[in-house]
């Protein structure tokens, strides 16, 4: 690992994904001259704010300004910087969309994006500031990497392992009150490498990001309460996908639901489909997600019961796809 | 055609100035509803939108889809909590449907909806976005040869966008006299004062090198607010205009005035009554 730094989880369980990431960010810093952090006016929101502090020759506050910022990333980078910049991920994917496409993918700059408040996590924020279309733009861009770390400790995982990945990265944090998943950092975390939280027989659960605890937990009491096997595959990277992951599952599970904070079209529940529709292997498939609106406001907690992304709608969902009776309980949403 | 029918130059001025203790007090109270808000900003443009919506704008908040009325769009969209108590005291809708602001499923939340806010030109949130939504509107008036005007409310970290300054030069470029800037330029954006963030000084230069007709004026004075609105150029001139004006992010609450991080918060109750206070004190 980078650095070799290893962080327990009295080091960042009380940190959010995004603090967590900061705090790894940091410690490469010192190992690594050629970071430089950029942010616009997000400097506090997006957690880079520590690096700010602790190396202000090499962090840049680009102001309101996100397509200038991703540009001038690109500059940095084209001068043999290691640039990582942070925004929100609505504004990160679209407002300075063809900047990332066209000055960092085309190229194969090294550059790493944060997209914090992904999803839905800004609740009342309200559609111009929600992003759930985030993943299928950064997945469509040849040379880009798609990362959506399940909690602060994937976060820092990933921070680990950018320093040494070559090439255009994009990955996408909350606003940073979810629930950790991992309770320790000791396991194997690879880009494109999905992770089996828990095997299962009946059914495949494919998550990312949020949902993957939610997922986790659904397993369990679906487990308990039907005698149902689950399996739970954490798809922390969007792209590359880990289609032997995917086809794997199909082959001996033979159903798979996807669930992601986003849109369901295109992000994690659309790169499966195309996975298992172009393999030609017989697998029933749902996926749960924003089912293409621009969604509603609430906190986050009530958006993910409203759209069916927690536990109840995961339970319903593979209730559904095993031709168990879904009570009113789980109708609750 | 204002919504007041107040002659006497000197009862409109303390008649507007009531009205924006009263609003400031309004948006005190959504933001503890709505367990935090954009406070700060929604503070220091009290009096623009208080004078724009009461006393400049053709509009008719009972027919608020008015094909001829003045449009505002708010760029600085996070400003959700600071327009929306104007329109409720316009008479867009009543009090209580704000009760469950910022709430699950409610209409109302931190940056306004058009499609579920009367009175709400356009969905904002998304910064520099509002100018060119004016320059649109200015074109299609212009085509259809009419003589409303599309106000703009941008804030001052807001201008540092690129979007901003394309708008800018479109404007000139098709001489759009009926699109008016006003830019609450009350110092602060999130991350800090904006001349340490992100400087735009000159900034007055900047807008006039764009070719824009610009005026410097207290944002918090009724009175220079009054004389500089009523007394654009007919909305068939050929100069787009630009008011800058001098604010305080937070102004009315001891607490939050010239405090950056008040861009963004939350009250406790004993905050609320204090800032209530407060505001009460400068009536
Ligand atoms: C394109 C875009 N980038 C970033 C943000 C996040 N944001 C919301 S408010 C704000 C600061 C705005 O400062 P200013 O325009 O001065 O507004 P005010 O001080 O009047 O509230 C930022 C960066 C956004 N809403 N839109």
């Amino acid at each position: 690992m980078a650095g070799g730094m290893s962080y327990n989880i009295d080091d960042l369980q009380d940190l959010t994904a995004a603090e967590a990431y900061g705090k790894v960010l940091v410690d490469l810093g010192k190992e690594y001259p050629e970071i430089v952090v950029l942010t616009a006016d997000l400097a506090k929101s997006t957690k880079l704010g520590v690096f700010f502090n602790a190396y202000p020759e090499r962090s840049f506050n680009m102001g309101i300004a996100e397509q200038n910022m991703v540009t001038t990333a690109a500059g940095l980078a084209l001068a043999g910087k290691k640039p990582y910049l942070s925004t929100f991920a609505c504004f990160a994917s679209m407002r300075a969309c063809e900047q990332v496409r066209t000055d960092i993918c085309y190229p194969k700059l090294n550059v790493k994006i944060m997209g914090t408040h992904s999803g839905l996590s800004m609740g009342n924020g309200g559609t111009t500031h929600h992003a759930t279309e985030d993943l299928a733009i950064m997945r469509s861009f040849a040379n880009m990497t798609v990362v959506v770390p399940a909690d602060g400790i994937e976060a820092a995982k990933l921070a680990q392992a950018s320093v040494e990945h070559n090439g255009p990265l994009y990955f996408r944090v909350g606003r940073g009150f979810e629930p950790p998943v991992y309770d320790t950092m000791d396991y194997d975390f690879q880009i494109g490498k999905a992770r089996t939280m828990a095997e299962g027989s009946d059914i495949t659960v494919i998550a990312c990001g949020v949902c993957v605890l939610q997922a986790v937990e659904a397993a369990e009491e679906l487990a308990d309460e039907n005698d149902v096997s689950v399996r739970v595959i954490n798809m922390h990277t969007i792209k590359p996908l880990d289609t032997e992951a995917i086809l794997q599952a199909a082959e001996e599970t033979g159903k798979i639901l996807t669930v992601e904070e986003h849109n369901i079209v295109g992000g994690l529940g659309g790169a499966v489909a195309e996975t298992l529709a172009e393999a030609g292997v017989p697998c029933k498939l749902k996926r749960l997600g924003v089912p293409d609106v621009f969604s509603v406001i609430g906190y986050p907690e009530e958006l993910h019961r409203y759209y069916g992304i927690e536990i109840d709608g995961i339970k319903k969902g593979v209730k559904q796809m095993l031709d168990i009776p879904v009570d009113d309980e789980d109708d609750a949403h | 055609m204002p919504l007041h029918n107040i002659s006497n130059r000197q009862e409109l001025v303390s008649f507007l100035k009531n009205k924006c203790v009263d609003i400031r007090k309004m948006i005190v109270q959504l933001t503890v509803t709505a367990g935090g808000g954009h406070v700060g900003g929604a503070l220091s443009m009290t009096e623009m939108l208080v004078v724009l919506y009461q006393h400049i704008m053709n509009i008719e908040p009972s027919n608020p889809k008015k094909p001829d009325r003045d449009r505002l769009i708010l760029s600085k969209g996070h400003g959700g909590v600071g327009i929306c108590p104007v329109l409720c005291d316009a008479g867009y809708f009543p009090k209580s449907e704000m009760d469950g602001f910022n709430q699950f499923l409610s209409p109302f939340g931190m940056h306004p909806d058009m499609n579920k806010v009367k009175g709400i030109d356009m969905s904002t949130g998304s910064l520099g976005h509002g100018l060119s939504i004016c320059v649109g509107l200015g074109l299609a008036a212009r085509l259809d040869k009419a003589s409303w005007r599309a106000f703009c409310v941008l804030g001052d970290g807001e201008c540092n966008e690129g979007s901003v300054w394309e708008a800018a030069m479109s404007a000139k470029h098709y001489k759009l006299g009926n699109v008016i800037a006003l830019v609450d330029k009350n110092k602060f954006m999130i991350d800090g004062p904006v001349e340490q963030i992100m400087s735009i000084e000159p900034f007055e230069e900047k807008w006039k090198a764009f070719g824009w007709k610009t005026t410097v004026i207290d944002g918090h004075s009724i009175e220079q607010l009054l004389d500089t609105l009523e007394n654009l150029d007919p909305p068939d001139s050929q100069t787009p205009q630009c008011i800058i004006c001098n604010t305080v992010k937070g102004r009315g609450v001891s607490f939050m005035e010239g405090q950056g991080k008040w861009h963004y918060g939350g009250l406790d109750e004993l905050l609320e009554k204090q800032a209530l206070e407060d505001i009460e004190k400068t009536r």
